[in-house]
């Protein structure tokens, strides 16, 4: 049976991780490779982790530090923030990266996403779409980290996204990120339902309840989550723990058999 | 013990490097088909589209040094995602069943179709951890791994070997999907070893210790 997957959020700006609420607000949490090696060795399922700030700069992405922080990474790792272009995708697949996640460049040249996922098969393509509630069922997205409006609206834009090859949706509610007071179960479950592709719940959980709920209230595929890691005593493996106590599927540790 | 990784142009060769290299195996990165027959055992990994990656095999010289190298020398190989799917007759990716197919290599004989064309009932891709089960068949590949353990997937397309006894393991997806492979000295996993943690180390290091290599 498919597992749902547990995913801390590292998000990366010069030289450590920072956290912000609402997309602002920035906090240092710390240096980047001591904790991706510690999330490796705890196991977690999975990774994201996104410079916030390449987006900004015309300099070519950093692939010298992605090269780094994926030494120690033997779980899934998608990689964001600034791609633009096919070729930095191969770069970063050598780099040691698994996945690419694409934001603010897929608004101007949506056909990036459909060649991502011819050269590298869709698979390798996360779209990630933030957003701001507008009205009652309806949310905009934003691009550039969240600062400028597109005009989009979510249903429309994340089927755009599937069409166009994107292998999973990661959606966050800039309203909800970093406040730790739950998901926006509505706007998740309105994306569960817009497309077939899997769905990554992420902007709000402050507890292993949120999780629990993305999963069992919104069908969410994967939850991630960054604050609630970075700043409270919960960790990856609690968060299994609690939702394996609620019925949920979850990785199991691997435990050799030595007798076979 | 030399292991070489192929490296034709696609595939997430940082990450199969770097378990390699904790492995304590010092992978070669085999970017010329001549400098194949150097190794004991050979990984062919692969993301992405069938059809391309079958181009740069192709068009790299890669298809014949295989043949004379896997066939020709009985050299062990492994391989990965769609370096697995690759060792089929035939992938019907991203075309509709009046087509013909893209040849593979025809290592192992079946075709590789479309999860949706199976019938798979669940969102595609099938994206992260699953759990395998093996077949009756005994395999060193997945010795110490017990019926169960979760490895990390992501495809949307899944090898349908023609001899049933070529499976080693599928997972369940609503339908049983084809996990692992083997036929003589060639294998095939459809997960990522190199990202499913402690699970996919003890594979890889079966293969390259084991009867394998």
């Amino acid at each position: 049976m498919l597992k749902v997957r547990v995913i801390p959020t590292l998000l990366w700006k010069q030289f450590g991780l920072v956290k912000g609420v609402g997309f602002d607000s920035w906090r240092r949490v710390g240096p980047v490779l001591p904790a991706i090696k510690v999330y490796n060795q705890r196991e977690v399922d999975e990774l994201i982790l996104v410079d916030i700030l390449a987006h900004r700069s015309d300099e070519e992405l950093d692939y010298e530090s992605i090269d780094e922080f994926g030494q120690d990474c033997f779980v899934p790792l998608t990689v964001g923030g600034g791609i633009t272009r096919i070729e930095q995708v191969q770069r970063l697949l050598r780099a040691g990266a698994d996945k690419v996640s694409i934001n603010t460049a897929a608004y101007s040249f949506p056909g990036l996403v459909t060649e991502i996922a011819k050269r590298h098969g869709v698979q390798c393509v996360v779209a990630s779409i933030d957003v701001r509630a507008v009205d009652k069922g309806k949310w905009s997205c934003y691009s550039h980290a969240g600062t400028e409006e597109t005009g989009r609206e979510v249903v429309a834009w994340a089927r755009e996204l599937e069409d166009r090859g994107a292998g999973e949706i990661l959606v966050t509610s800039i309203e909800r990120d970093g406040t730790m007071q739950g998901y926006d179960i509505p706007l998740i479950e309105t994306l569960v339902n817009a497309v077939k592709v899997p769905v990554i719940a992420s902007g709000g959980a402050g507890n292993y309840h949120h999780l629990v709920e993305a999963v069992q209230k919104a069908g969410a595929s994967a939850v991630a989550a960054a604050s609630m890691f970075h700043f409270t005593e919960q960790t990856p493996a609690g968060a299994k723990a609690a939702l394996a106590e609620a019925g949920i599927p979850v990785r199991k540790t691997f435990r050799p058999n030595e007798g076979d | 013990m030399k292991v070489g990784v192929i490296d034709y142009g696609v595939g997430n060769l940082g990450s199969v490097l770097r378990t390699l290299e904790e492995l304590r195996v010092a992978p070669v990165l085999v970017n010329r088909a001549i400098d194949m027959h150097a190794n004991d055992c050979l990984i062919l990994p692969g993301v992405g589209n069938f059809a391309d990656c079958a181009r740069l095999l192709e068009s790299g010289g890669w298809v014949q040094a295989l043949r004379d190298d896997v066939l020709g020398y009985n050299r062990p190989l492994l391989g990965v995602c769609v370096g697995m799917q690759l060792l089929a007759d035939v992938s019907m990716e991203g075309l509709d069943e009046t087509q013909q197919g893209t040849p593979g290599l025809g290592f192992i004989s079946g075709k590789v179709e479309h999860l949706r064309t199976l019938g798979c009932p669940h969102r595609v891709p099938h994206v992260g951890w699953n759990s395998i089960q093996r077949a009756e068949a005994q395999d060193g590949l997945f010795d110490g791994i017990p019926d169960g353990t979760d490895f990390y997937f992501v495809h949307s397309y899944a090898f349908v070997p023609r001899n049933p006894s070529d499976v080693l393991a599928t997972v369940d997806y609503g339908i049983p999907v084809t996990a692992a492979v083997r036929k003589g000295n060639v294998w095939g996993t459809q997960f990522h070893p190199e990202k499913s943690s402690r699970a996919g180390f003890r594979l890889l290091s079966n293969f390259i210790s084991g009867p394998a290599c």
